[in-house]
């Protein structure tokens, strides 16, 4: 190892943890200001040109607050917990490739900071990691509430890990690799959403479950159990689970945008042209950040419209309907994957009719069986 | 129809949302810098009125402090002379002091007064560092004045302003 290698990936690191720390500030703004305007508010424009600073006041306020520690707490978890939900969340993105690669001083510039064999698989354990913080947060915090919200989450996460890893499958199916480069890649003619949209729904579903966002987040839901795993942390120590919570948000779009999105590649539709990646390398984080832009602000819409589900049936969600139809929907995938290779490469195109029509099947086992029925409310 | 009904629902939800933000015009007023206008009979900080020649209303007669429910006027009268002639009359009120932070805004001392000085005005920005703050005199209260020759005190011909009340119409509003 060179000290230029070393130094390469030292700057990229830094990179990508400022983008994601600085990326956080900007989701929380993000999420007000169209919050505030869906429901015809203006919402925070005070601190800055358009309130483009209100996360630095957000930030110092945090920071000076008094922090609390509660007399009965198990102190070493409970000060461990919100580094323990903090991390992962930064180290998730490690292997997701933001651009392809460029010249520089005679060196190739790749612009992902790993390019590992297994990133899918990495990918599941890192994000597996990130509810122990908060499952012990619930569990330190001697609260009945927090115990409630932790329990909660490490149930809900582990329910939907199921459907969330079968999607995974699905597109380490579709891209024949587990490398995240190698993915983006195979998605230059088309994305894999385009061809397996079921697929992606699902993905999208059980992410929202993943990171506890609307309309799973249950962990957290202030009628029920106050503020869920983080009713006892104030100051610096809540604000690390807030950072994580919206971190996991632009992971999980990057992640998205990476696996089913086409990643930091152009729309299909450009290749070869003047926009496509191929010839201008710097439009790769470009395409990326405006997936992840749209992805966010798809979750912050649902945010806004849907009610919080109760929660036997959030894990009658999971169970009985998520988890059957992304077995059928990887079944699908890999039968038409099957056939492409056996007769033509357009027999992928099976897999759309087939997989909606499953889907719609499951949208109907979910009126019969998990709608609110007319005897309940007599 | 009715087995797609479960996505049609969460469809009309996101479209509700969606139209709120796409075709509703932001219905928040930005307050310091665009204000609405109060309502007719808003009853905000009170004000002194002066007659048309610029002499004052208040007679000092002391009336709103005995309406006054939260006991937060004091007056103290005293007495014009036509070399000093602050108000029409006999006597004028020489302190005239309204605590802000007693004031229900009521408007009780508006009915009370014979003379229509006082009047509760639309200002609602009240805003004091200290409970001595709160206290408003006269010099806050009263209403300016349109010209310098028509201040308080000053000399008039003797024997013109002899009656404190008006004669007046019947409240138009």
């Amino acid at each position: 190892m060179t000290w230029a290698l070393f130094w390469e990936w030292f700057i990229k690191a830094l990179i990508l943890i400022f983008t994601l720390l600085i990326g956080f500030g900007y989701l929380t703004w993000y999420e007000r200001r169209f919050l505030a305007r869906i429901q015809v508010r203006i919402g925070p424009n005070r601190a800055g040109p358009q309130g483009l600073m209100q996360w630095m006041a957000d930030a110092v306020k945090l920071i000076f607050k008094e922090e609390l520690t509660p007399a009965n707490v198990y102190k070493l978890v409970f000060f461990l917990s919100p580094i323990v939900t903090m991390v992962p969340s930064i180290v998730i993105a490690a292997v997701i490739p933001w651009g392809t690669s460029f010249q520089l001083g005679g060196r190739t510039i790749h612009l992902y900071l790993a390019d590992i064999n297994v990133g899918v698989i990495y990918l599941m354990s890192i994000a597996s990691i990130a509810v122990y913080g908060i499952v012990l947060a619930g569990w330190s915090s001697n609260n009945k509430y927090a115990m409630m919200g932790g329990l909660r989450s490490t149930a809900q996460i582990i329910s939907y890990e199921l459907t969330l890893g079968l999607m995974f499958v699905t597109a380490i199916l579709m891209g024949n690799s587990m490398s995240l480069v190698d993915i983006v890649e195979a998605q230059k003619g088309m994305w894999f959403a385009a061809i397996q949209p079921v697929g992606y729904l699902l993905f999208f579903i059980a992410t929202l479950a993943e990171v506890n966002r609307h309309p799973f987040d249950m962990p957290e839901a202030e009628q029920e159990l106050t503020a869920g795993y983080h009713t006892e942390y104030s100051g610096m120590k809540f604000a690390l689970f807030f950072m994580a919570e919206y971190q996991k948000m632009i992971v999980v779009s990057m992640i998205g945008a990476t696996l089913f999105l086409g990643g930091y590649r152009e729309f299909w539709f450009l290749k070869d042209t003047f926009l496509s990646v191929d010839r201008a390398w710097f439009l790769g984080p470009a395409y990326l950040f405006i997936k992840v832009v749209v992805l966010l602000g798809i979750m912050i819409w649902v945010r806004a419209s849907w009610p919080r589900i109760r929660y036997d049936r959030l894990m009658g969600l999971g169970w009985k309907i998520l988890i059957p139809l992304s077995l059928a929907v990887v079944f699908i995938t890999a039968v038409g994957i099957l056939l492409a290779e056996m007769f033509n490469p357009l027999w992928i195109w099976i897999v759309l009719p087939v997989s909606l029509l499953v889907g719609l099947l499951a949208v109907m086992v979910v009126y019969r069986d998990l709608r609110r029925k007319a005897y309940e409310r007599a | 129809m009715s087995v797609l009904e479960p996505m049609i629902e969460l469809g009309r939800g996101l479209w509700t949302t969606f139209k709120q933000t796409f075709f509703n015009p932001v219905v928040t007023v930005s307050y310091p810098e665009e204000k609405r206008p109060v309502r007719p009979r808003y009853r905000g900080r009170h004000v002194l009125k002066r007659y048309e020649n610029g002499l004052e209303k208040c007679i000092g007669c002391s009336l709103c402090a005995a309406a006054c429910p939260a006991d937060a006027i004091f007056v103290e009268a005293s007495e014009n002379t036509d070399e000093k002639r602050f108000s029409p009359g006999e006597r004028y009120a020489s302190t005239y002091e309204i605590n802000m932070l007693r004031c229900i805004y009521c408007g009780f001392c508006e009915d009370a007064c014979p003379t229509e000085a006082i009047v509760l005005g639309d200002n609602y920005e009240l805003s004091f560092t200290d409970r001595r703050q709160a206290i408003y005199g006269k010099d806050m209260l009263l209403e300016s004045v349109p010209s310098a020759d028509m201040l308080t005190p000053r000399k008039v011909e003797e024997g013109v302003y002899k009656r404190s009340v008006p004669e007046m119409k019947d409240p138009q509003d």
